[in-house]
């Protein structure tokens, strides 16, 4: 970790004069007309991770809670079987997929733009982040359940009680960490808004607007001429994605301490 | 038929022969020579370079060629910093590049570059001046240009493509491209991309065209390689082998061989113009 720290600061080296520095956090990638701004891949990143994770995370829940006593056995045990099998996808897959069949799809239903856009990456991000957070809740539930289970028991609560009153509110931590699980794995998928988002270097307007993430940016870039401030800008942007996922993560281990001393 | 069977024989024998006699000219340079050469970078060069590989390695069994791709960018970053002998790319390497480097560029080939839009599309042929305007984001509309009532969709390359280097010096007149457009990182991706979409328009390497998409003609020209060699067709670029200092040994071998007359067929065959 420090060393890839250090690795990406000493690259970023020459970028630290005010004339760099101003290029660089600017609106505009025009990198032909001298614009180098990297904002827009910024909060191109920021917006599909969180939009993604917002997506998946409602209905990780629900997988979960369906899983651990609000549904039947036989279904929920199979619903679980396919979970796992998500995680062994391919991303590429996804963003192949995506774009024979959701790009298009999109194009058709909502008859505005090309139908690569920011909805179109955030759902490929939904799907490919949703095993990873059901996962999580679900390991946390099952070392929870047994604390509970038998006191639940005793009390009369069905399943369902259990899991709604004793299990969620006893899993603060676990929901902390899918989070964080989760956002990283958004945040740091490359092929899915490179296939999928249109990679147009803009604030997008809509969710139907295309839009470029800093991982898609790189890839794009990386095989530019290497004496340019665009090849620069690419050591900034990975600084900034490296920063931000471990201020999330720092952020998040933080605010989950206190449940876990609770248990 | 018995009758015919002869003289077809003897015409095919003398065929080989003369193949052979003609093999033999430029693939002397390699006879009792050993080594390797490792080649990356521009996708467009591999089939060329690939035939190539083959007819020198088969001639001489002591000679390793090993091929890799990459892109333009890469194979000019991977032959500066002496990671391979040769690197391919379909622009010019920049000042910059060829200063820090040393490079030496070698053209072997001529390729066009075509604008394309979705097969389904009416639009025949487009002027020069309506390119520039679709793709500055001016004209937004399929029925400004003569085509159906469609929001136009625009893509794009990224930065380091060889392809949109050209294109946009030589169509776009290094005009602005619309901030919207959607950015392909291949010309196989950007083929699919305009393949699926009915609005949509962008560019390929001409070697890359096929029924999939349609390339309108282009102030009245038709695109294909016959008028990009006769000059009517303006949007073209060369492909280079680039190698740090002057190659020596086979490695210069090899250049002289792609650029001499031996190679003019395999150029050809992969869609190419000799240069």
């Amino acid at each position: 970790m420090l060393a890839i720290l250090l690795f990406l600061l000493w690259f970023s080296l020459p970028l630290c004069n005010a004339d760099a520095l101003s290029k660089l956090l600017a609106w505009d990638w025009r990198p032909f007309q001298g614009q180098f701004g990297i904002l827009p891949m910024v909060a191109g990143s920021l917006l599909l991770s969180f939009s993604a994770l917002l997506l998946a995370f409602p209905v990780s829940v629900g997988i979960c809670c369906f899983a651990h006593g609000m549904g039947p056995a036989g279904p929920a045990a199979l619903l679980m079987r396919f979970v796992k099998l998500m995680t062994s996808v391919p991303t590429v897959i996804y963003g192949f997929v995506g774009v024979f069949v959701l790009v298009p799809l999109m194009r058709e239903v909502f008859r505005s733009g090309s139908g690569f856009s920011w909805l179109a990456a955030m759902i490929g991000l939904a799907i490919l982040v949703l095993p990873t957070i059901v996962l999580m809740l679900h390991s946390q539930f099952m070392i929870v359940e047994p604390q509970v289970k038998l006191t639940a028991t005793a009390l009369g609560m069905t399943p369902a009680q259990r899991l709604l009153h004793l299990v969620v509110p006893n899993s603060g931590r676990g929901f902390a960490t899918a989070l964080v699980l989760g956002f990283g794995r958004a945040l740091g998928d490359t092929m899915i808004p490179l296939m999928l988002a249109g990679n147009a270097p803009q604030v997008p307007g809509s969710v139907f607007d295309s839009i470029r993430a800093m991982t898609a940016h790189i890839a794009l870039v990386v095989a530019t001429d290497s004496q340019s401030l665009a090849y620069l800008s690419l050591f900034a942007c990975g600084l900034i994605l490296f920063l931000s996922s471990t201020l999330v993560n720092l952020g998040l281990q933080w605010l989950g301490r206190p449940d876990g001393r609770k248990e | 038929m018995k009758r015919m069977f002869f003289p077809f024989c003897l015409a095919l024998i003398g065929l080989a022969f003369c193949c052979q006699a003609a093999f033999a000219g430029d693939l002397d340079a390699f006879a009792g020579k050993e080594g390797t050469i490792s080649i990356a970078g521009g996708t467009a060069h591999i089939p060329v370079m690939k035939d190539a590989a083959k007819a020198i390695m088969t001639a001489n069994p002591a000679i390793r060629i090993t091929i890799a791709g990459g892109g333009s960018g890469v194979g000019i970053q991977k032959v500066g910093e002496g990671l391979v002998n040769i690197g391919n790319s379909g622009r010019k390497a920049s000042d910059a590049e060829v200063s820090k480097y040393g490079l030496v560029m070698f053209p072997f080939a001529v390729d066009g570059v075509a604008t394309v839009v979705h097969a389904d599309n009416p639009v025949q042929g487009l002027t020069g001046d309506q390119v520039r305007a679709i793709f500055a984001g001016e004209v937004s509309n399929w029925k400004e240009v003569g085509g159906n009532d469609g929001a136009i969709n625009v893509y794009a390359r990224d930065e380091s493509s060889g392809t949109r280097d050209v294109f946009w010096k030589k169509l776009l007149k290094k005009g602005t491209v619309v901030t919207s457009a959607n950015v392909v990182p291949s010309n196989g991706a950007m083929k699919l991309a305009v393949s699926k979409d009915p609005n949509a328009i962008g560019y390929v390497s001409i070697g890359h065209l096929d029924g999939s998409v349609k390339a309108p003609a282009l102030d009245g020209v038709v695109v294909n390689q016959e008028a990009a060699k006769s000059g009517q067709y303006p949007v073209v670029r060369k492909l280079y082998m680039n190698t740090k200092g002057q190659p020596e040994g086979i490695v210069k071998s090899f250049v002289e061989y792609i650029t001499g007359p031996d190679c003019v067929e395999y150029i050809k065959s992969a869609g190419y113009i000799p240069f």
